[in-house]
């Protein structure tokens, strides 16, 4: 002790808790420089590859009936996998942080199981059960039903890559929250539905909804899982997604960049939306704030 | 056996009914419908597939490029995390939001920006090429896709460990003599240490599995470029139903190994954020 006392007391010089000037300006530029070359310089390409041609020629690609059929077959897969997933989450969570069970460990990381396959194998797994030499294939063969290469099969493969976005937000924001709240209003006569409604709701709205446009982001943007599901029948069976890797492929690079930067725009908003729940969470109660990135997923 | 300890709320019962039946609906049932159909091959047949040389060189580069991309970004997504968690500059938050990209932007879109920046004529493949270094359509194609993937895992998983890190600790190191490497190398880099590995391993699983950013930089040549989800792809092209399931099978395993390793890092950095 009398040591550390001797070293404080012979070396007056500063503390040394920063970096020189110098140094941060360094480590500031190669971190930027890093994020330019990886991310920044990508998404300027994009912009610009759109607009070579021309303002006329972006919006063209754009009111494209082709492309018009991805941009409303995108919309109706969301609008089925969003709400679906939703639904599935707020009972997920509900059941896994208001209730202590045996095995939710392990329901936990089954929920997460989409997350880590392969979008290629979210889609195989259809093709094996509905594909023309799948389980029921012949069955749905001999009835006339289409689920492989038609909407039925792009809306499960996205169902199945976007399953756990919503639980995995509101599962840990409700567990932090505890449930002293429900049962206090539950003591006080509160049906299960106005619990939900009046107490629970209100405290995880902006973590619902950033579960929820994630879970829209993913469903609009997913490519693996419905490409391998969809059979790119052009004008038909064709997302957003799969209708710009097929400009790409015929060389229709502007057209291609200029259905994309639409994606991109998703993105932007979604970023948006999730910084505007962080400060939400973070200006109300410091602890509540939703895990720092959904990006963990 | 009660499944359930006694809890005044309601509503167990049919949320608990419902995530059980629709996870098993869309997620279990076809994942075991999967693995059921691998099993039609013999056990020599699935051997033979899952060792075929053109597997094996798949295995290799998925498992190799997703590494190196999930190294890249330690080292990157740490000093990104730390610029923005310690110091000020101009446009920082816009900075901090755009770390973000590649988690929210879609990987088709990923994979021809990537294609297109990197080319031999792209924005930054032109300033590359004269050193002869060639990134698109070669093994570092797949893993600049790669490491483009898994940035915003790294880094949102260190920075708020970095936030968290009092600067009493540093100042208490420099005051009992040690110097700025020594802080470093003894104080930081020990508290952020399982955050880093927690972030190597979510960036690495998210590799693995990669399609759509990878198969534009790729070229996808046999034995070459070619990853391991589009050897898949190329057998169901191939109506080999059987042999894509057994690939999956060996992917599916690998995965689920991580999701069980990354759970076990997420509870080993929370207690030591709580024994800190």
């Amino acid at each position: 002790m009398s040591a550390t006392a001797t070293i404080v007391a012979e070396s007056p010089r500063r503390l040394a808790v920063g970096e020189p000037a110098l140094v941060r300006r360094l480590l500031i530029g190669i971190a930027l420089g890093f994020l330019a070359l990886f991310v920044f310089v990508p998404v300027a390409v994009v912009f610009a590859y759109a607009l070579e041609k021309g303002f006329e020629a972006y919006v063209q690609a754009l009111v494209d009936a082709d492309a018009l059929a991805a941009v409303k077959l995108t919309v109706i897969t969301a609008l089925i996998a969003v709400p679906l997933n939703t639904l599935f989450g707020l009972a997920a969570s509900w059941a896994i942080a208001k209730f202590d069970f045996f095995g939710k460990q392990l329901l936990i990381t089954l929920i997460d199981l989409p997350l880590t396959v392969s979008p290629v194998i979210s889609g195989l797994v259809f093709i094996l059960a509905f594909g023309a030499r799948g389980l029921f294939g012949p069955w749905l063969q001999a009835h006339d039903v289409k689920i492989v290469f038609a909407l039925p099969g792009i809306v499960l493969a996205t169902v199945f890559v976007t399953f756990p976005f919503v639980a995995r937000e509101l599962i840990p924001l409700m567990q932090s929250q505890g449930k002293d709240e429900e049962e206090a209003a539950r003591s006080l006569g509160a049906s299960g539905w106005q619990i939900f409604r009046r107490v629970t709701l209100p405290k995880i709205r902006w973590g619902l909804l950033y579960g929820m446009i994630l879970l829209n982001a993913r469903a609009m943007g997913e490519f693996g899982a419905v490409s391998v599901v969809s059979g790119h029948i052009r004008g038909l069976t064709n997302t957003i997604p799969l209708h710009v890797e097929i400009l790409y492929n015929e060389y229709q690079f502007a057209a291609a960049f200029a259905v994309a930067s639409l994606l991109v725009l998703l993105a932007f908003v979604t970023i948006g939306v999730k910084h505007l729940v962080e400060r939400r969470y973070r200006s109300r109660s410091p602890d509540h704030g939703p895990a720092p990135g959904g990006a963990k997923s | 056996m009660r499944l359930q300890r006694r809890s005044s709320l309601p509503g167990f019962g049919i949320t608990m009914g419902f995530t059980l039946a629709y996870l098993g609906l869309i997620v279990l049932a076809p994942i075991c419908l999967l693995v059921l159909k691998s099993t039609s091959l013999t056990w020599e047949q699935f051997w033979q597939t899952v060792t075929a040389p053109r597997a094996l060189a798949s295995y290799r580069l998925s498992l190799g490029a997703s590494f190196a991309g999930a190294a890249i970004n330690v080292v990157f997504g740490f000093l990104v995390a730390w610029v923005l968690v310690r110091y000020e500059f101009p446009g920082k938050r816009i900075v901090d939001a755009l770390v973000d990209i590649p988690f929210a932007l879609p990987t088709a879109v990923a994979g021809i920006a990537l294609t297109t920046a990197y080319a031999p004529t792209g924005w930054i493949g032109r300033a590359l090429d004269p050193l002869g270094i060639h990134v698109a359509f070669t093994p570092l194609g797949v893993t600049v896709a790669l490491a483009f993937i898994g940035l915003p895992f790294v880094v949102r998983t260190v920075q708020p460990v970095l936030s968290d890190l009092e600067p009493e600790f540093e100042e208490a190191a420099a005051s009992l003599g040690a110097g700025r490497r020594q802080t470093f190398l003894r104080v930081i880099l020990p508290t952020v240490f399982p955050a880093l590995v927690t972030g190597f391993a979510l960036a690495f699983a998210r590799a693995i599995g990669e399609y759509g950013s990878v198969v534009f930089i790729s070229g996808n040549m046999p034995m070459k470029t070619e990853i391991t989800p589009l050897v898949i792809v190329t057998k169901l092209e191939q109506y080999d139903y059987a042999g894509a399931a057994a690939i999956a099978v060996v992917m599916l395993v690998v995965s689920f190994a991580l999701l069980v390793c990354i759970q076990a890092l997420h509870s080993w950095t929370r207690r030591r954020q709580g024994a800190a």
